[in-house]
């Protein structure tokens, strides 16, 4: 005959053997606090969301915005000088990039390598969360349910991306005061407070509106178009290497990356930490920043409305 | 829950049309409910009967293409935002915080619909210890199992006291110790009033479970009411089995005027039994002992099944497969 043994049963036992009080569940309903949501005790909480899940990742994030600018100015501004590679340096060439002559390439790489972490850790610190968030399980549909318009909800993945991206372009600055051959130290100075701060929070809203705008249109499978079409591309051509104006000996690619949204935070920084150097005028920086924040947010908030609702 | 009691969700001629360059795909094709405060209501329907999306579209999760759905009084198109404050939802997938620990996705849950940090922890502590969950307060969201993962999706949707609860397929792919358990829950839930509508495609789960039911399929609803309304409207039989010492022959039900009765849809003879599928199945057993002993036949046994649910269901959404 079957020997049936009956393992820890008892009424209501949850499996794994914890317990759950039909009590309790009762108190659920009636004990509990009537909430009263505003939308701006949702959009804070959100916020505080996104800062504890930064927080807990915050040595892979760090670990992730270091590397890039890392290795850039240790192979420009330490390795380079170092082995020879006076061909860098654009001082007193009489060119566009150093009129005023005895400017190092890391003084010339500064502004652009801020500008490639704006971009970078905007796009990053957007879109790939979303990619994950409308995956198979669609996550995006916890904060979907949040009682506040999609659009705003939008609106915080927008401001939650563009604090990584700030973060990750300051960064910048330890690293490049650090890192550098005996003589290559960048000669950088804020020189103006107000446009470095136009700058720094257009810049980071403009490409994290751009993560937003990608991240709701791509594919999720096809990611690595984003690398290749998209960051790769941005970046090369983004005038972190030299000021745009130096450019003018390619007339057409200088008018072919008047398209790209990197070249204006290169050139606002420039003008801001490197005024010595040639850089676009200011009027033409605050419009680009400006008005692709405003193009590449609105078209954003509208795909990632129609993908949470579709 | 009474006649007069006000309506939880009110849907009129509610519609959803996917459009692709492959052409549209009508999920939802002029659904009407009305399920009262209150009440434990279903939707039960095979797969791609469009459950899912009628949720999505009461959730503000999906956009309508057509007509009107209310839900605790709001309009899910013109104040989708007066809908999630009274909704709690589990979807079908798992959608919890994977970045988050379980106190914290319902410390966060809560803080969205606007308690304090402080209440939000007592919240917190509150669902998790009712739920079961104490042990697991710390571990992050992709670690739980999937009973676990389900259990904490419920409180989460549960933070806000919601006027009404939606749980899509909330049993699925759960072993049947978690499922019972989850039912217990949901009773319970009930018990206090709590306003509950329900997808499955699991039979014993609606009759559990649910007040009412709406059997959907292809983008409509094809019958709706109690469980014993709807077999009693929805067509499905009852099936007599007479079982005989001797062989049966073929003949028989012809004979003895079986076919010739309006209330028998089908009656066949197998070996030594006859099945006789009725709708009126009053008097029929003791007919067919008659029948068989007019004929020199004696009984050996003799059973009648009354309509499931599932073969309500069956009778109503055939026996095709889908997806």
């Amino acid at each position: 005959m079957a020997t049936v043994t009956t393992p820890g049963q008892k009424a209501g036992g949850a499996p794994g053997g914890e317990r759950i009080a039909t009590a309790s569940i009762a108190a659920l309903i009636n004990d509990a606090i009537v909430p009263k949501p505003s939308l701006r005790k949702t959009f804070a909480a959100m916020m505080a969301r996104e800062f504890r899940v930064l927080a807990r990742n915050a040595i892979t994030t760090f670990v992730r915005s270091v590397m890039q600018p890392f290795l850039f100015v240790f192979v420009f501004a330490y390795v380079l000088p170092k082995i020879g590679g006076g061909m860098m340096v654009a001082g007193g060439s009489g060119g566009h990039g150093a009129p005023g002559g005895g400017v190092n390439f890391a003084t010339i790489l500064v502004p652009g390598l801020m500008a490639s972490m704006l971009l970078m850790q905007g796009i990053m610190g957007t879109t790939m969360p979303l990619v994950m968030e409308f995956g198979y399980q669609r996550t995006i549909e916890d904060r979907a349910l949040a009682p506040v318009p999609l659009g705003l909800l939008g609106i915080q993945k927008i401001l939650a991306g563009a604090v990584q991206s700030f973060i990750g372009a300051l960064i910048v600055f330890p690293i490049v005061l650090l890192v550098h051959a005996p003589g290559q130290a960048p000669h950088v100075d804020v020189t103006n407070w107000a446009v470095f701060a136009v700058v720094m929070v257009f810049g980071s809203t403009m490409t994290s509106s751009l993560g937003m705008l990608l991240g709701t249109l791509l594919d999720p499978r096809k990611m690595q178009v984003l690398f290749a079409v998209v960051l790769l591309p941005l970046t090369m051509l983004g005038c972190v290497y030299y000021p745009w104006s130096a450019l003018s000996a390619i007339k057409w690619l200088q008018i072919v990356t008047l398209v790209n949204p990197m070249v204006y935070m290169a050139e606002g920084l420039r003008a801001v930490l490197t005024p010595s150097m040639h850089h676009m005028p200011l009027w033409a920086v605050f419009l680009a920043l400006i008005g692709g924040t405003l193009l590449f947010g609105t078209l954003g908030i509208r795909t990632f409305r129609n993908r949470v609702v579709n | 829950m009474t006649d007069t009691a006000p309506a939880a969700i009110t849907t009129r001629d509610l519609r959803k049309t996917y459009r692709s360059a492959r052409g549209d795909v009508e999920a939802v094709r002029g659904v009407d409910l009305n399920v009262p405060s209150g009440e434990f209501f279903g939707l039960l329907g095979p797969n791609g009967a469009g459950k899912s999306t009628t949720i999505g579209m009461l959730t503000t999760l999906v956009a309508p293409t057509g007509g009107t759905a209310l839900v605790a009084g709001h309009d899910v198109a013109k104040d989708p935002v007066g809908v999630k404050r009274r909704i709690g939802v589990v979807t079908q997938t798992n959608t919890l915080d994977m970045q988050l620990t379980v106190a914290e996705n319902l410390e966060f849950r809560s803080r969205f619909f606007g308690l304090s940090a402080g209440q939000a922890r007592k919240r917190a502590a509150q669902l998790i210890d009712a739920f079961g969950l104490g042990d697991r307060r710390k571990a992050m969201a992709t670690q739980l199992s999937g009973g676990q993962a389900r259990r904490l999706m419920i409180a989460r949707a549960l933070v806000h006291k919601p006027e009404v609860l939606f749980l899509d397929e909330p049993t699925a792919a759960l072993d049947p110790q978690t499922r019972v358990n989850l039912w217990n829950i949901l009773q319970v839930l009930h018990d206090q009033g709590q306003t509950v509508l329900l997808t499955t495609h699991y039979m014993e789960e609606a009759e559990e479970l649910c007040d009412r039911i709406a059997v959907v399929d292809h983008g409509t609803v094809l019958a709706e009411g109690t469980v014993d309304e709807l077999k009693q409207d929805a067509g499905a039989e009852t099936v007599v089995t007479v079982r005989f010492e001797e062989q049966i022959k073929p003949d028989f039900p012809e004979r003895m005027g079986l076919t010739a009765r309006s209330s028998v849809s089908s009656a066949e003879t197998d070996g030594d039994q006859i099945r006789v599928f009725s709708s009126e199945p009053e008097g029929l057993l003791g007919d067919l002992v008659e029948m068989g002993t007019r004929e020199g036949l004696h009984v050996r046994d003799a059973t009648q099944t009354k309509p499931s649910l599932e073969t309500v269901f069956l009778a109503l959404t055939g026996r095709e497969y889908r997806e």
